[in-house]
């Protein structure tokens, strides 16, 4: 196969950096979700010295217009254009900080092998990590509300109205995540989690992205939607999120 | 594969940063092939080095000692405590020769996805240290990156209550550099930490 130049080998999309990885003196590897190329990992060259064009661009939760060069194993990064400065706004609260990461570790868990959905979870990231920046609602309920989504996304999308199993109309008092959501009273299977009524109510209007209604929620309710929200998603993605461990919740 | 110690050697120097199997086995053949008095010291220095450093215990910076030289120099001043990442930072700030005060080591970065928050830091140990002694001022010299970022806005919280002064070093444009190649992260926090020239 006769080997391509480099001019075919550049390609251009848009990114947001999920994690950075240093490599060698003065190297990156960053861990980018693009729009129209999936999870991509790229080298950025030299972006650890003070000198650097683009280190600053290709910051963990930096959204940037990217021109790339298909290597190998991994990509070349040669020009970046930031489109979105989410990273200063959010390290400069600890708790928007430990949410962004549990964000990122997630969209990197859950596009690593399916490129199928990468696009929409390259937008519904993006969507939050705006959100979180701006500080219109609470950091930990917007955590909630994007893994919700980001699951549902990946095609796990859990049931709050209807049963998970007979789809028997709600509402339900009972959760289970090996369910996929809530289930009546002949489906539960036993050791099910057994939420107040608001909860349930506040889990589905953070799917739904209903911010009314999720807001008018108690501090008990958000705090076993919180709870329940992390059972399912290390019940889907087998492992636990590292980053979860240091979320701040108030 | 060659034979019992040469390989063994190869592998050894397989298992050091930036160092590949190709290098390795460069390396392994250069110390054959030297004079055995050079090779003898360079064994003597990484013998000495892992049985003699250790981290001072009041900074956490390397040394030979219990405490470290700049904590046991009377003539630096006790009120300030410059917070860096790594040893390798105290050694950067000491080339400005414009910092007289004391040094604190943290070995690293918050950086959730890694699984270091802020137990796995010094933290607590300069907690420790701002009730025993005489300190004023605390400057939070952390990397100028996110991790670094989120590290300072942490510290900054964490000290808010205390009562001692605490700053961060700042971030702008390098010196000898031009204008209209700074990127605009950069240009924007220079702009943010701008100051009166009209004294």
């Amino acid at each position: 196969m006769p080997s391509k130049s480099f001019a075919s080998r550049t390609y251009r999309d848009q990114g947001v950096v999920l994690r950075t990885h240093k490599l060698g003196e003065a190297d990156r590897i960053i861990i980018l979700l693009t729009a129209k190329h999936g999870q991509i990992r790229a080298v950025a060259k030299g972006v650890r010295r003070t000198s650097s064009k683009f280190g600053a661009r290709l910051e963990p939760f930096m959204v940037a217009d990217l021109q790339l060069v298909a290597g190998r194993t991994l990509d070349i990064v040669t020009q970046a254009v930031s489109l979105g400065w989410y990273g200063r706004d959010i390290a400069a609260d600890y708790s928007r900080y430990t949410v962004g990461a549990a964000m990122t570790e997630t969209a990197e868990r859950l596009t690593d092998v399916d490129s199928e959905s990468a696009t929409a979870q390259y937008q519904l990231l993006i969507g939050g990590l705006a959100a979180l920046s701006r500080g219109e609602y609470p950091p930990e309920m917007i955590l909630d509300s994007y893994l919700l989504r980001a699951l549902a996304t990946a095609g796990w999308a859990p049931s709050f109205t209807e049963c998970a199993r007979c789809s028997a109309p709600g509402p339900h008092s009972a959760f289970s995540p090996a369910l996929g959501g809530v289930a009546c009273h002949d489906c539960r299977p036993p050791g099910s989690a057994a939420p107040a009524p608001g909860t349930v109510v506040l889990l589905a209007a953070l799917l739904e992205g209903d911010w009314t209604q999720a807001v008018k929620a108690e501090e008990q309710q958000r705090k076993e939607a919180s709870t329940l929200v992390a059972a399912y998603l290390q019940w889907h993605l087998e492992r636990a999120v590292r980053s979860m461990k240091l979320v701040e919740r108030v | 594969m060659y034979e019992g110690a040469v390989q063994e050697l190869i592998d050894e120097l397989g298992r050091l940063p930036g160092v590949g199997p190709k290098s390795a086995q460069r390396i392994a053949f250069h110390i054959l092939e030297a004079d055995p008095e050079d090779m003898k010291r360079l064994a003597t220095s990484i013998t000495t080095v892992k049985e003699r450093v250790q981290f001072c215990e009041i900074c956490g910076n390397v040394t030979e000692e219990a405490t470290c030289s700049i904590c046991r120099d009377t003539r630096r001043d006790p009120s300030v405590i410059c917070v860096v990442e790594e040893s390798k930072d105290v050694i950067a700030v000491e080339r400005t020769r414009s910092f007289k005060g004391r040094y604190h080591v943290l070995g690293g970065s918050i950086n959730p996805i890694a699984g270091i928050g802020p137990e796995q830091l010094r933290i607590r140990e300069l907690m420790t240290r701002l009730s025993d002694e005489q300190i004023q001022e605390i400057i939070i010299a952390t990397d100028p990156n996110l991790e670094g970022e989120a590290t300072a806005t942490y510290l900054g919280r964490l000290l808010q209550s205390i009562g001692v002064t605490v700053s961060r070093l700042a971030s702008g444009l390098p010196v000898g550099g031009d204008l209209e190649y700074a990127d605009e992260v950069t240009l924007g926090r220079a702009f943010e930490g701008r100051r009166s020239v009209s004294s």
